[in-house]
């Protein structure tokens, strides 16, 4: 703190005596204009987050979450994924997580199966953080799946991946990251009812022949 | 568990299959009434849920009637105790937003679930509610919220900070009394909820900056668990640094030990965030670079992807201002050239070509041919500008240079990457006379198939201006009147402006110009016949005019010498009438200066980070601003412009800052003034200047500035002899004078009467380095050689306790201002003695190098050798005079004493 002592005294000494009474006259009457060289200095003020996509091996959408309205329409969005999907098909990001930054964003990604996972964050952002959080919502799609991580499991466990989503970010704001805590959260609560999609389907696929099964979906 | 095996035995054959297949809206919206059912069956309304998300997921849209039936819908199903169904219940409310008059109907629910014992509808009522809510329900749940941001719950608790940091943007008054339970949050044991509780309260307080920093100060003392919240923790605190360091111009950063120790932190998130934090000062020194940069290199060779692109892009970023402290890490960087990964090739690219010194300037072309073309035109754009700023620095590699550019200029690419080339070749031909024939000719081979019409006529205006300035103008002509035959309209035009710029300089060409000119005449296009007939008159091809006066060639070529915004309003403002149009009257004066926002970093940096060093350095725009004041123009050639120095405190009302532009017998004070109060508008403003402590000044002139209305900055300037090329010193205290108006916030008026009034602003100094600039030389041991021993000058200084010998380094370089070269200024850690090499250019345009040899002992003590080699033997006792008789070592000396 004995910096800031002195800097405080530097600053009231700086102030000649008639601007200061002048000061205070005039800054109880309106508010005090707000800094605007701070605030364009700070950088984001907490790790934020552009969206989250999931897409399938021909870049169609599994699930998706879009926290920023850097994508205004539909139309923006899937020119996006369509954009990141292309760029990232032909890299191998099945071991290790990958990174690529474009049109100022920095997309960090995974692969397995048939699923690409992304997660995007502004080009300012600590990628480490991105990662993190990446592979939080890898891991913790693998414990709900338990290990069946393709698209089809996926699919017929939306509802889990939907939750799983929800609670890895709320508003572009890390909630958690532990694939674990997020994992069960998931999962924990629908166990005893068992409202998973898959269910169902199983009940009349055994029933009924495959092409016929949609439809009965939707009765 | 045994059901997934089952499935898959089930569905082997069948890929495209899909839950969701041949779904469709109409039938899911009619499928949603069993929420309506009497019996709720919580397993098949979940799926229905489901398949609703599916569809918004998707991008159906629900129209409102759609949305608002599935909303009323939907509350219905609060009456399950289902918990798996009421987790589908809360998402689907988020996804539908429901409009304010809608919110109503789940309040209570929501409100209920708020206060259940079950954590999990605590936390996700929390999150639910403070999405929809407006203001005025938000005090009715002020107080839950209060309460469940203390919940022993980790899940509630950052639920109910996250909502917390959400509100504070539509509601911060309400948000802003939290701030008690807030601060004991922050003390939780939960990783997470000390995270979003350091999140939120420095939201809540960043307008306070006294507050700020006292936060930063007790929390770096180590109570901060998670990686996250340390990477919050020193963002703020980088902030804390940034802002002190605004007021106090030198001396040690506070806090930056806690910074250095982040580089040691065993989660990779800290390391980067730290070691980004400290590249990031403002001024950073190179003992504050050494440790980031050594953490970094170690990344650089790491096995994941996401680490060595962290660390190659900081470095990248390090590399654009100190490119020597990067040149450590140049054999891991050479060996990223090769990364799968296509944007850390890249960025390792650029970097290498920052920091690569001449003799590896071939290979590296090399290694990138190969590289150009896998490549997006994203990143071979980044690469262009790169291999620009090389040449411009080794102007003697400019044949393989210039060459690559040609090769890829040949290469399919989009606009703006061709655009680059064109743009970086421009810039080569005028600032490298040798690349001139070279480049012009490479310009005429782009022209000839070129299917921008943007760029062939850029080229053209180019060739006109510089083609006849050249040994062998004709054998532009061809490329010339090619494009006269084969183009659109608008690239003819452009080159019959050309023919005619060629004809009107080269007597010789003159009358093959007239007949290729004529020709032009039967053009389809107006402008083009437009132009020839014009040309062909102005030049007098009928004989009429024998010599081509000068009025004609300042038609041709000269270039207009007003602002286009100016020339634009002057013509709007002009009515039709027997009066001509006066060009003449036009103000040449440019309104607004946009230079003194320098500081503040652009909302968009460039993505790769491409050096500033383009065609316009701020040296340029001074120069021009300075050649715009007659006053100034007598005063010769412009030496240095000083970096801005801040005469007043951050946020005060009035915010001043000084250049220092250093003439040979004159220098000028240009204050760039900032009036932050709405309600005031300044008139004639000056700076009295108060030279008593500067006896060898004398002020001779001073610009005021007319008006200064709020929030737009406007310069003032004062100017002083000196004695002509010398390094003259002194002390100048300064006051600012002007004339208040109060302005009316309503209308922008002021009134009439004004006040004046006066403040007082800090003192500025005049010192020795501010008459040396920073040039640096490649190889300094052939030039301190070829420079010889004739006026070498070496003496021997104590310099005193010193608390390391990087801090000693720093201390002299700074003081003599120049520049250090090969790396020097780094020192090793725990070195004993290290010899720092410093070439710089001296008022006069006197050459300077120094060699400085340091030596510490065990008490810390400093000795330091100063070996001077100049062109002139006054310039070299100069040198030592600087050192001997400067203040801020034996300053130094006494502050490290006093602090201990």
């Amino acid at each position: 703190m004995r910096g800031f002592g002195r800097e405080l005294s530097r600053v009231w000494s700086a102030v000649p005596k008639a601007s200061f009474v002048r000061y205070l006259t005039m800054r109880t009457v309106v508010d005090p204009p707000v800094s605007l060289s701070l605030v364009s200095f700070t950088e984001e003020p907490y790790p934020s987050f552009k969206n989250i996509l999931l897409l399938d091996s021909e870049g169609k959408r599994v699930a998706v979450k879009y926290y920023a309205d850097d994508w205004p329409t539909q139309a923006a969005k899937l020119a996006f994924e369509k954009s990141v999907f292309t760029k990232t098909q032909k890299t191998n990001a099945r071991t290790e997580a990958e990174i690529a930054m474009f049109d100022g964003y920095i997309v960090v990604y995974k692969f397995i199966q048939d699923l690409h996972f992304f997660v995007t964050g502004g080009d300012n952002e600590n990628e480490l953080i991105l990662s993190t959080v990446l592979q939080g919502f890898f891991d913790a799609v693998g414990l709900i799946l338990r290990n069946n991580v393709d698209k089809r499991t996926a699919l017929e466990n939306l509802d889990l991946i939907l939750l799983c989503l929800d609670e890895i970010i709320d508003g572009g704001i890390i909630l958690e990251t532990e694939a674990s805590v997020i994992a069960g959260k998931t999962t924990s609560d629908s166990l005893d009812g068992m409202s998973s999609l898959s269910e169902q389907t199983i009940s009349q696929a055994l029933a009924t022949a495959r092409e016929h099964l949609a439809r009965s979906l939707l009765k | 568990m045994a059901q997934p095996l089952v499935k898959k035995d089930d569905d082997q054959e069948d890929e495209e299959y899909s839950p969701f297949l041949g779904i469709e809206k109409g039938a899911v919206l009619q499928e949603a009434r069993v929420f309506n059912d009497p019996q709720l069956d919580a397993r098949r309304c979940s799926q229905v849920i489901t398949k609703l998300l599916y569809l918004l997921n998707q991008g159906e849209t629900f129209t409102k009637v759609e949305a608002t039936e599935v909303f009323f819908a939907v509350t219905k199903l609060f009456q399950s105790k289902d918990t798996g169904l009421r987790r589908m219940v809360y998402l689907m409310i988020k996804e539908i937003s429901p409009s304010a008059d809608e919110v109503i109907i789940v309040t209570s629910s929501l409100m209920k679930d708020m206060n259940s014992k079950t954590d999990m509808y605590r936390a996700n009522a929390i999150r639910v509610l403070c999405r929809i809510t407006d203001g005025t329900l938000l005090t009715q749940i002020e107080r839950y919220l209060k309460q469940a941001i203390v919940d022993k719950n980790p899940v509630v608790a950052s639920a109910a900070l996250v909502s917390g940091i959400h509100l504070l943007q539509t509601n911060p008054e309400i948000v802003k009394r939290w701030t008690n339970e807030v601060q004991e949050a922050i003390q939780s044991r939960a990783a997470l909820v000390q995270f979003h509780a350091l999140a939120l309260l420095h939201q809540i307080r960043q307008s306070d900056r006294l507050a700020v920093s006292k936060l930063v100060t007790s929390l770096t003392k180590g109570s901060v668990r998670s990686p996250l919240a340390q990477c919050l923790l020193i963002r703020y605190t980088s902030q804390v640094i940034r802002d002190s360091s605004m007021n106090s111009q030198t001396g040690e950063r506070p806090l930056s030990d806690y910074l250095e120790a982040c580089l040691r932190h065993k989660a990779d998130m800290v390391i980067v965030e730290a070691a980004r934090a400290i590249t990031e000062f403002s001024g950073v020194t190179s003992r504050e670079l050494t440790p980031a940069i050594t953490v970094l290199q170690l990344f650089l060779s790491s096995s994941k992807p996401v680490l060595r692109f962290a660390a190659v892009r900081t470095l990248n970023k390090v590399a654009m201002t100190h490119p020597l402290a990067v040149t450590n890490c140049n054999i891991d960087m050479e060996s990223l050239i090769s990364d799968q990964n296509r944007s850390i090739a890249t960025l390792a690219i650029t970097t290498l070509l920052k920091t690569g010194n001449e003799s590896s300037v071939d290979r590296l072309m090399k290694q990138i041919s190969n590289f150009m073309s896998d490549i997006a035109d994203e990143f071979k754009i980044v690469v262009v500008d790169a291999i620009r700023s090389l040449c411009l620095k080794f102007p003697l590699k400019h044949r393989s240079l210039m060459n690559f550019l040609s090769n890829i200029l040949r290469e399919e690419g989009g606009f703006e990457y061709k655009k680059a080339i064109i743009d970086s070749i421009v810039i080569l031909i005028r600032d490298i006379p040798e690349a001139k024939e070279t480049g012009l000719f490479q310009l005429c081979e782009f022209i000839e198939d070129c299917e921008f019409t943007y760029l062939s006529t850029q080229v053209l205006h180019f060739l006109g201006n510089e083609g006849p300035k050249t040994s062998d103008p004709s054998k532009y002509i061809r490329y010339i009147y090619n494009r006269v035959i084969l183009e659109n309209a608008t690239v003819r035009a452009a080159a019959v402006s050309t023919l005619a710029k060629f004809g009107s300089i080269v007597e010789s060409l003159k009358p093959r110009i007239f007949v290729l000119l004529r020709r032009c005449l039967f053009d389809s296009d107006d402008e083009v016949r437009d132009r020839a007939t014009l040309y062909l008159n102005t030049l007098g091809w009928d004989g009429s005019v024998g010599e081509i006066d000068k009025g004609v060639k300042e038609f041709l070529f000269g270039a207009l010498d007003v602002p286009l915004v100016n020339l634009e309003a002057s013509l709007r403002s002009y009515e039709p009438s027997e009066e001509p149009f006066d060009l003449s009257a036009v103000p040449k004066e440019v309104k607004s200066q946009p230079l003194t926002e320098k500081k503040a970093p652009s909302k968009k940096p460039p993505s790769f980070g491409v050096s500033a060093n383009g065609p316009t350095s701020p040296i340029d725009a001074y120069e021009k601003l300075l050649s715009s004041i007659p006053e100034f123009s007598s005063f010769g050639q412009l030496f240095k412009s000083s970096a801005p120095v801040e005469l007043t405190e951050a946020e005060t009302e009035y915010a001043v800052n000084v250049v220092k532009h250093i003439f040979s017998g004159h220098i000028v004070f240009q204050y760039n003034c900032t009036n932050t109060i709405p309600e005031q508008l300044l008139e004639n403003v000056v700076v009295i200047v108060d030279a008593s402590d500067a006896e060898e000044f004398a002020e001779v002139t001073s610009k005021p500035l007319k008006t200064l209305p709020y929030d737009s900055p406007g310069q003032t300037f004062v100017a002083f002899k000196k004695p002509d090329g010398l390094p003259s010193t002194g002390r100048f205290s300064n006051l600012l004078k002007f004339i208040v108006k109060e302005v009316d916030p309503a209308t922008g008026e002021a009134e009439e009467e004004g006040v004046e009034d006066e403040y007082q602003l800090e003192d500025l100094e005049v010192v020795a380095a501010d008459y040396m600039l920073r040039v640096s030389v490649l190889n300094f041991k052939n030039a301190w050689e070829s420079m010889g021993p004739d006026y070498e000058r070496i003496d021997e200084y104590g310099l005193g306790v010193r608390e390391s010998l990087a801090e000693a380094v720093t201390a002299v370089i700074n003081i003599l201002g120049m520049q250090p070269c090969e790396g020097t200024d780094v020192v090793p850690n725990n070195a004993r003695s290290h010899t720092c090499l410093l070439s710089g250019v001296f008022i006069g345009n006197v050459k300077v190098l120094v060699r400085l040899s340091f030596g510490i002992d065990g008490p810390k003590q400093v000795a330091m050798k100063l070996a001077v080699r100049s062109e002139d033997e006054a310039i070299s006792d100069a040198i030592h005079e600087i050192v001997a008789n400067d203040e801020a070592i034996s300053d130094a000396i006494h502050e490290i004493v006093a602090n201990g």
